[in-house]
């Protein structure tokens, strides 16, 4: 969180100036530029895949609703949210196996309402893999090939290249059924990448592994998106593995996009509390607005605690009521009274949680507001349950979102 | 194994023996009732009938002239005395008839069962499936007269074509005699056994996973292309099953062949009920055509099984 330390740095200098409607505006563009993660330059702006205005009901139950998506050419894109959020109906209109029923989906520019999915340059990773177990490995990653009647000593080349990018050359003449499921995801990855996609769809390509073989595949979907530089789109329902593996995430709740941005955007500035609680964990607290200026907020909780937050975050439509997000990890903890830091509280400890390198506590504020607390692990602290504590945060080092 | 003397299979303590001992119990409790099931009606008559079939020339009350294969060789040995190829050609049509109803009911089946299974609205589904049985609710003689009333000259059929060929003036569409002739069987017996084609198809293509098409297509396959490459492949199993079960149960059909069927459509079902019930009266010799389809079917059951078993095999 060195980023949003940064940025809050530079806003609070900003802010001095006055003029909030510039300071927006600024955040905005820096939000954009200076975020680690873009690897491709902005002026890179050649779209692979869009959507226009997408909608799809199923027998009058929406599961997208008017979705604008634009996926730049190259970049890792995913779409992230809960189950049951469209996020695999917008996969599966892009693949073609779902019609839209409003609106329309362009690869590389070109309209697909009357493509059919054999005759889409893109291919899908699904999450059950879907490999033919009648068929071997070989002939599961050559099928491609074979129906396009692509000529066999090329066939084979590709295929033996695909074989070796998954490291999979000893499993060739095996059957799927013979194989584990790290082997099985392999394998799926082969037969999508034997026909060089345009794009690459992953539906939950990791969800059916366990936890170490999942990390090890991250790192091999990564190197491999880097190696073939094909735009990879990619559904899920992990928040962490779509921080670590994206260029741009997309998050969806309902049927709907929630906001559009790069890792640390939408980590540091969610849009919402929905994308605040659902990317990383927070706390958020819901209060009327008693006080605002060109630069600060004050709330009051229904509970009677009064928040102090920047504006400049602020995208509220009416300054009657807003939420506050503040990270567990911004919040500090002490047995002394802090000097003031703004917003600053006291309570005890309810429950706490041994983490290794963190301590994760839960505080009971005397107000009776419960914050949830990422403390480092210093030997020095003596926390248990019931201990008195102060808690504490910066107006800077949370956020205020429209209610 | 070696290194022991004594072979460790036969060192059992108390508690093992008495656990083995259970097991075993266990085990023949559960087998017990279908087992002796199958001994008292199955292998025994089985075996009753082996022993009839050699005996040559066996009459109703008669003890026979001793043992021999005089049943058999009548049957298939060119040189005997006593050889008409009238049997050969009789099984032969049965096989005919056998294989002409299992392609016909494939052929037929197979779209209907992908439609219900892949295609069909999903809530109505099983009321579609329970529609298409449906006629097996009916006996099988009753059907066999339905058909008859639509097969015989003054029936359904000839009125239409009749009607069709005075609608149609210069064009003289031929009317037939559709009842007594193979056509009639091959009608009777495919309509009889499509509901269970369908049904058997029907439970296969039901389980058949949605997204290994899906896959198909994403890769580039056209729909014939997944058809013929993932759909069949991935079915198999349940159209050898179909397969062998109405070749099975048409070959061995007697109601159909009997009443649809003339003097020209002699079948091996019909023959042996001759020889037990009807005006020939031997026993021996029915025996014998007996064992010979029960050979014929189990050699059909044993290459299926061993056909439909193949890519497992191929898989260990």
């Amino acid at each position: 969180m060195m980023l949003s330390k940064y940025l809050s740095g530079i806003l609070l200098v900003e802010m001095s100036l006055g003029n909030s409607a510039a300071i927006r505006g600024t955040t905005l563009i820096m939000s954009q530029t200076v975020s680690p993660s873009i690897a491709l330059p902005q002026t890179q702006q050649v779209l692979d895949v869009e959507l226009r205005q997408v909608s799809k009901y199923f027998g009058g139950e929406a599961a997208i609703q008017n979705i604008d998506l634009k996926i730049r050419e190259g970049e890792f894109f995913s779409i992230l949210g809960p189950s049951g959020c469209g996020k695999t109906t917008t996969l599966r209109l892009i693949a073609g196996f779902e019609q839209p029923s409003a609106g329309m989906v362009l690869i590389q520019g070109r309209d697909m309402s009357r493509i059919p999915a054999h005759r889409r340059s893109v291919n899908t990773v699904f999450q059950s893999y879907a490999l033919f177990n009648h068929m071997t490995v070989k002939d599961n990653i050559s099928f491609g090939l074979r129906v396009k009647r692509m000529g066999r000593s090329q066939r084979e080349q590709r295929v033996a290249d695909a074989l070796q990018l998954v490291k999979m050359e000893s499993f060739a003449n095996r059957y799927p059924q013979q194989l584990s499921g790290g082997q099985k995801q392999r394998v799926a990855l082969a037969r999508a990448l034997v026909n060089r996609p345009a794009v690459m769809l992953l539906d939950e390509p990791l969800g059916a592994l366990d936890l170490k073989l999942r990390k090890q595949m991250q790192v091999e979907l990564t190197n491999l998106h880097q190696q073939l530089g094909i735009t990879f789109v990619m559904v899920t329902h992990d928040q962490e593995e779509a921080l670590s593996l994206s260029n741009r995430i997309a998050v969806m709740k309902d049927g709907d996009i929630e906001q559009i941005g790069t890792p640390s955007e939408i980590y540091d500035y969610p849009q919402t509390p929905f994308v605040a609680d659902f990317i990383g964990e927070t706390n958020l607290l819901q209060g009327e607005v008693e006080f605002a200026d060109s630069q600060i907020l004050r709330l009051l909780t229904p509970e009677g605690t009064t928040v102090l937050v920047n504006r400049s975050e602020a995208n509220l439509p009416d300054l009657k009521t807003a939420v506050v997000s503040v990270r567990p990890e911004n919040i500090r903890l002490s047995q002394e009274a802090p000097l003031n830091e703004g917003n600053c509280y006291s309570g005890y400890v309810k429950h706490i949680m041994y983490l290794g390198t963190h301590l994760h506590c839960v505080v009971q504020l005397q107000t009776g507001e419960r914050l949830t607390v990422m403390q480092p692990n210093r030997s020095e602290q003596s926390l248990t349950p019931e201990t008195p504590v102060y808690v504490s945060w910066l107006p800077s080092d949370c956020l205020a979102l429209a209610a | 194994m070696t290194a022991s003397p004594t072979s460790k299979r036969w060192h059992f303590s108390p508690l093992e023996l008495s656990q083995q001992f259970k097991r075993l119990l266990g085990a023949l409790t559960l087998l017990a009732p279908s087992g002796l099931w199958l001994i008292l009606f199955l292998v025994l008559p089985t075996l009753l009938i082996l022993d009839i079939s050699l005996v040559p020339g066996l009459r109703p009350g008669e003890s026979g002239d001793g043992y021999g294969l005089g049943n058999y060789s009548r049957v298939f040995n060119p040189f005997d005395a006593a050889f008409d190829s009238v049997y050969l050609q009789v099984i032969g049509r049965s096989l005919y008839y056998a294989t002409g109803t299992t392609l016909a009911c494939l052929l037929m089946g197979f779209p209907v069962a992908y439609w219900l299974a892949l295609m069909a609205p999903r809530r109505w589904r099983n009321f579609l499936v329970v529609a298409f049985i449906l006629p097996l609710w009916t006996s099988s003689l009753l059907r066999a007269y339905a058909w008859i009333s639509i097969l015989r000259p003054s029936g359904l059929l000839n009125s239409f074509i009749g009607w069709l060929s005075s609608g149609l003036p210069g064009v003289q569409l031929p009317e037939q005699a559709w009842l007594y002739s193979s056509a009639a069987v091959l009608i009777g017996l495919t309509y009889n056994f499509l509901p269970y084609m369908v049904l058997i198809l029907y439970a296969s293509l039901e389980k058949l996973d949605i997204s290994l098409l899906e896959a198909a297509a994403d890769l580039g396959a056209t729909p014939r292309q997944t058809f013929w490459q993932v759909t069949v492949p991935q079915t198999l199993p349940g159209i050898a099953a179909g397969c062998l079960l109405v070749f099975i149960t048409s070959m061995g059909d007697f109601v159909v062949p009997t009443l649809l069927g003339g003097a020209s459509s002699m079948t091996i079902s019909r023959l042996i009920y001759n020889q037990f019930l009807g005006i020939t009266r031997n026993w021996g010799l029915g025996s014998a055509l007996s064992m010979v389809m029960i050979l014929a079917v189990s050699m059909m059951i044993a290459l299926l099984l061993k056909y439909g078993d193949r890519d497992s095999v191929k898989e260990a």
